[in-house]
């Protein structure tokens, strides 16, 4: 499958977003940290950046970003939709909460009903997002139950490594914060594992004698390519480059996305609170985030769409 | 809408495509192109046409496969294999849809994508199994085989080509169009008598569009073709009996 930039961006940036926006609201609600109005305004600030910045990438990939509107009308059937509905409608609840935390130093009574409400949306829109992939029966890579839950994982590890750095910076740092972000990248290491693990060994793959339903006349194999240049559905579907180099890609997804910041993150436990700690947290986050780049990309290489038996593979 | 038509009218509109006789002529897919490029789905646009890299949308694409060994041992078979929109009933290219712009009519069957209101978000055709929808690049929305509903209930058009441009085109009369959801019409009866299939039912995307297997291959065939071998073994002729002599020396 083709990674789209957009679609890299938004789906590492508006998770790692949705996971600041989740721990801040949570966390806040719990009053486990203060209600600092600066600390609220850096990170819902963040939050709402990548959050928005994910958004408007992935509306602009479109052939007419104008209609994008258009998108949130057919919530019945479709998880894009879907996840278009609770993008927006999370805005609001979180919108207020950030308001109410920054103005008004006030996290309770009603604003703590906007907080969850705003965490609930979050793990919701970014349960979708994993959806979108989950739901399609022609990616075997994609249509696996790993695929949602490693989604959330995600999204939650990177927005807790952010919001680490974040309450460290603010000199609110807690051991509990850093554990939660080892605990959260270990589980979301686990869970790859279970992915890789599983679409390595999985079911058989489907032959171009399954896509022409010539099997049982012998094998079958592409004789003449059907156009002399590769047409739109090669492009996209048929996108390969980088997944000769899975192995490789899935060392590096597990070095910058998992084990260096699970490495720096037991340092900053190990360490007195600080300004060296908050400079490690921040380094585990920044990190992370291209680990989870290169893990999305990879999770496109490795995608292999039904289509491509047409076009002389031979397993998808 | 995309939540597929609750109700249908049983009617079922397609094609029935038979292996056997479709000679890979192309003549379907370009008789698709120049109506498609004025009719509903119009422009169906082409990039560098003229140029080394041409590319372009087509919405029906002729491929051609080696099945080997063949069922007879006999070395392989050729099959050409047009592949284009199959109007499943459980199209997830539609369900996916974020905007509406791809449905299912529920009077016939046809899938269609509406040109004014799609954003382009290309997820329908990574929906599709059958590699049905190629994206326009220059018109930013999905393409897609239409059944040529601007031909079939177009009734400027003589009663005869009121049928899709490629199975008016089609030579060998290897294309058929008809209502499959009647168990009576031409097309049912076809698929019925030559054991017409789904391309990947497992994926449960329930095709309407039917393919014919190629026909046994004539028994006997191979046989013929060993009695016009040239005959370098056993007795023969004097003059025979040299030469062989001469290629066995030669070969040395």
């Amino acid at each position: 499958m083709h990674p789209a930039y957009s679609v890299l961006l938004f789906t590492t940036l508006s998770g790692a977003g949705y996971g600041l926006m989740i721990l801040l609201c949570l966390f806040g609600v719990a009053g486990v940290i203060s209600s600092d109005p600066v600390m609220g305004l850096l990170g819902f600030g963040f939050s709402f950046g990548l959050v928005t910045f994910g958004l408007m990438s992935s509306a602009f990939h479109l052939g007419h970003p104008e209609r994008a509107w258009r998108a949130v009308t057919q919530w019945r059937s479709s998880w894009l939709s879907r996840e278009g509905v609770l993008a927006l409608i999370t805005y609001v609840p979180a919108g207020l909460f950030a308001i109410g935390w920054i103005t008004m130093g006030d996290t309770s009574g009603v604003w703590a009903l906007f907080g969850v409400a705003a965490a609930v949306g979050a793990v919701l829109t970014v349960y979708c997002t994993g959806m979108i992939y989950q739901s399609l029966r022609t990616i075997s890579q994609w249509h696996n139950d790993w695929v949602t839950p490693i989604y959330l994982l995600l999204a939650i590890a990177t927005g807790a490594l952010w919001f680490n750095a974040l309450v460290l910076a603010f000199g609110e740092g807690r051991s509990l914060f850093t554990w939660l972000c080892v605990s959260v990248l270990s589980l979301g290491m686990v869970a790859k594992f279970g992915y890789w693990h599983s679409i390595d060994t999985g079911k058989a793959l489907r032959t171009p004698g399954h896509a022409t339903g010539l099997a049982r006349l012998g094998t079958v194999r592409q004789w003449e390519t059907a156009h002399t240049q590769a047409n739109y559905v090669q492009r996209e579907m048929g996108f390969q480059i980088a997944r000769k180099h899975a192995h490789k890609l899935r060392v590096y997804a597990l070095l910058a996305g998992f084990i260096v910041p699970l490495f720096l993150c037991l340092s900053v436990v190990a360490m007195e609170e600080g300004r060296a700690a908050a400079i490690l947290a921040f380094l585990a986050a920044a990190v992370s985030m291209l680990g989870m780049l290169i893990e999305r990309w990879l999770f496109f290489a490795e995608a292999q769409h039904v289509v491509t038996l047409y076009y002389g593979a031979e397993s998808a | 809408m995309t939540s597929l038509p609750e109700s249908s009218s049983g009617k079922k509109l397609g094609l029935v495509i038979d292996l056997d006789t479709c000679v890979g002529c192309q003549a379907c897919a370009v008789s698709c192109k120049e109506w498609n490029t004025t009719g509903h789905t119009a422009p169906l646009t082409d990039q560098n046409p003229y140029g080394a890299e041409a590319t372009g949308v087509w919405l029906n694409r002729i491929h051609s496969y080696e099945v080997s060994p063949g069922t007879h041992g006999s070395g392989g078979m050729t099959v050409n294999f047009p592949r284009s929109c199959l109007h499943c009933e459980e199209p997830e290219c539609v369900t996916v849809c974020p905007t509406g712009a791809s449905y299912k009519r529920a009077e016939d069957g046809i899938v269609l994508v509406n040109p004014d209101t799609c954003i382009g978000c290309k997820l329908c055709s990574w929906a599709c199994p059958y590699g049905a929808r190629e994206y326009d690049e220059d018109d930013g929305v999905m393409k897609k085989c239409t059944l040529c509903v601007d031909r079939i209930y177009n009734e400027n058009l003589e009663p005869e080509d009121r049928q899709p441009a490629c199975v008016r085109a089609c030579p060998t009369g290897a294309r058929h169009f008809g209502d499959l959801g009647d168990p009576e019409s031409a097309v049912s009866t076809l698929v019925r008598e030559r054991g017409g299939f789904d391309l990947m039912p497992g994926l449960g995307y329930r095709p309407v569009n039917k393919y014919l297997p190629p026909r046994e291959r004539r028994v006997g065939a191979d046989t013929e073709l060993a009695a016009l071998k040239p005959a370098d073994t056993g007795p023969g002729a004097a003059g025979d009996r040299v030469f062989r002599w001469l290629d066995r020396a030669l070969s040395r």
